[in-house]
């Protein structure tokens, strides 16, 4: 077998996507080619747009987003809706922005390039309501820039959109004017975090900013600005179309979040893949609809949602993954991408794994991110050389908890510790075993890892 | 560093009237000027390869914006390249999926195929070899990039034909 070109794929066939019940893919093709203006309008797309801004007011939106509970899902989870409903707005407030983040680089996720990659006009789409509501004058989609081909196929959309009417002045006819660029980043993970996307977004360093004030009151250039993931704004156009108690029902009993959810499973299955199921659906389904495990090996652990997202175990298989069920089995559903884990693998290594990237991809701007992730990573490699020493996981247990919620600027660091304290609760014995017996003679001080040792270890 | 990069390094860079377009249309973009700084040090790594030191100024001087300001951004971001490449650059997914799915054992075989390490440049100026972010191709993992294509999963045995169709 030779090395292919990757090329983004939903592994539901059409037959099971319908437009009821599948609000993100329904209109996908078959072939995976992408959706282009003519065909995302003959399947009722800009529908939304059309009926909203000519019979409905921007709270009206808002109200409906709050309604039907879509949940952020670039991770957070915060209620789209209620934060569309902080954003400030008024006969003084200047009209602000609205910035999709499709920033994807959270490990284990690969979401939210099948929508940019195959139906751009559903972003598209999205946006201007999100804008519409938002009150806001102009719109950017903060794009990751090893999305090249995302980034070819919006610049087309961008355009087919404007010279539809979709976008520019007097959008569908009506006196809402609005349009949007493609800005597109140059790397770096911490570029997804909200305010980090705004200074990046500004031409600056993508260091996180303080919070108070929140992007809605004061966010790009000091104006109102919105920022919602990919996926998040994806859904209005339909919630929008159907009404929030339908987008509620979509779920049904399974959770009180609403709507649909780009669920995936990656690592070690026997088919990693993408499908659109109801918010709420179990990881065993999950698992069955990736072929199970791969080679028939056991399943040791999993993470729920990406890389900044704690470990859970295999009795864990059954509850709904949803935001609130998985936070309170102490992790977090994060991008709702599972990553699976066999009995083979050691959990202290691919911990070690994340962590460095972590380190690596701290921006460097508070004190427990920026030393406190390499010493992180230098303590778990001296236990996977079997070279650690007494108190090496006391201190990674205060190295948790100093990188937890409250301590930095954003959640990079917490995001970090999250699978680091999980790893460390579940699967104790591996960093136990890691500990030399007996310690090591003491020797001079080793300097502190650079971002060079990492990569080049 | 060959001779074209050499020589830029050391007579100082200037742009040519499309990039210098380029620039300003991606300025018209956004409130200030220094938000185009990204895209303009794209722009000037679209031709060259890399960002040499010439061009914070020139890059500065065309949006009106400090050049520490530029330097700053230029240092803080990793796909803007302060050093020489080759004319073709390979990304190595490092992130968890592609863990799981050995992609040292993929790392490996292009170090032992084009005797270089990250961040390094075969002598012929042909791949440079770094780590990235998570490709977002996990469900075909291990994936790497080269220029602007994705490709996954890719098998060491795979190496010698996909860098055969890079000249």
């Amino acid at each position: 077998m030779s090395a292919r070109r990757y090329h983004s794929q939903l592994r539901q066939r059409s037959a099971e996507r319908r437009v009821e019940t599948h609000p993100l893919t329904w209109r996908l093709r078959e072939d995976g080619a992408v959706l282009g203006l003519e065909e995302y309008v003959e399947k009722d797309g800009y529908a939304a747009v059309r009926e909203v801004l000519s019979h409905r007011s921007p709270d009206d939106v808002v109200t409906t987003m709050k309604e039907a509970n879509v949940r952020g899902r670039g991770g957070a989870g915060f209620s789209a809706g209620m934060k569309w409903s902080l954003t400030m707005t008024g006969p003084n407030i200047p009209r602000g922005y609205l910035v999709c983040n499709a920033d994807e680089m959270e490990p284990g996720t690969f979401k939210d390039r099948l929508l940019l990659e195959q139906q751009p006009h559903l972003l598209i789409e999205g946006m201007i309501l999100g804008a519409y509501a938002n009150h806001s004058r102009f719109g950017y989609i903060f794009l990751r820039g090893e999305y090249v081909e995302a980034a070819r196929v919006l610049s087309r959309a961008l355009e087919e959109a404007r010279e539809a009417g979709w976008l520019g002045r007097h959008v569908a006819g009506s006196d809402f004017d609005f349009d949007i660029a493609l800005h597109t980043g140059a790397g770096r993970y911490i570029c997804g975090e909200e305010t980090a996307l705004i200074n990046s977004l500004e031409g600056l360093r993508a260091n996180p900013r303080a919070k108070p004030p929140f992007p809605g009151q004061s966010g790009a250039w000091g104006k109102p600005t919105v920022v919602n993931n990919v996926e998040t704004l994806c859904n209005a156009p339909a919630v929008m179309r159907h009404g929030a108690e339908w987008y509620q029902a979509l779920s049904g009993e399974l959770s009180d979040d609403g709507g649909t959810k780009l669920y995936g499973v990656s690592g070690k299955v026997a088919r990693a893949g993408l499908w659109e199921l109801p918010i709420g659906t179990t990881g065993r389904e999950l698992l069955e609809r990736a072929g199970g495990m791969r080679d028939g090996r056991a399943l040791k652990a999993w993470l729920p949602g990406g890389g900044s997202t704690g470990f859970l175990l295999p009795e864990h298989l059954d509850h709904p993954l949803d935001f609130d069920t998985i936070g309170e089995l102490g992790s977090r559903l994060g991008t709702g991408l599972m990553t699976v884990v066999n009995e083979d693998q050691s959990v202290l290594s691919l911990v070690r794994n994340l962590e460095q990237f972590f380190a690596r991809e701290s921006c460097g701007w508070c004190t427990p991110c920026r030393d406190g992730l390499p010493w992180t990573v230098k303590l778990l490699q001296a236990l996977e050389r079997g070279e650690g020493e007494p108190g090496d996981l006391e201190m990674l247990d205060k190295l948790a908890d100093d990188l937890g919620p409250g301590q930095t600027f954003c959640a990079h660091a917490p995001g970090a510790a999250m699978p680091l304290q999980s790893a460390l609760k579940h699967f104790r014995e591996e960093f136990e075993r890691g500990v030399a017996t007996p310690p090591r003679a003491a020797s001079a001080a080793e300097p502190m890892p650079t971002g060079d040792s990492f990569t080049r270890s | 560093m060959n001779q074209t990069t050499r020589q830029i390094a050391s007579d100082g860079l200037t742009l040519d009237d499309e990039e210098r377009r380029a620039i300003e249309h991606a300025r018209d973009h956004y409130e200030q000027p220094q938000a185009a700084c990204i895209e303009a040090l794209k722009i000037v790594q679209r031709r060259h390869g890399w960002v040499p030191d010439a061009a914070i100024p020139v890059i500065a001087e065309t949006l009106g914006v400090g050049v520490a300001d530029v330097e700053g951004v230029a240092t803080f971001y990793s796909l803007i390249f302060r050093q020489p490449v080759g004319r073709h650059v390979i990304l190595v997914c490092d992130s968890s999926s592609c863990f799981l799915n050995d992609f040292e054992a993929l790392r490996e075989a292009l170090t032992a195929r084009l005797g270089i390490g990250y961040g390094e440049t075969t002598d012929d100026d042909r791949f440079t070899l770094l780590p990235v972010c998570c490709l977002g191709a996990c469900d075909r993992g291990p994936a790497l990039m080269i220029d602007d294509h994705t490709y996954g999963p890719v098998a060491p045995d795979d190496v010698a034909d996909l860098l055969e169709g890079f000249s």
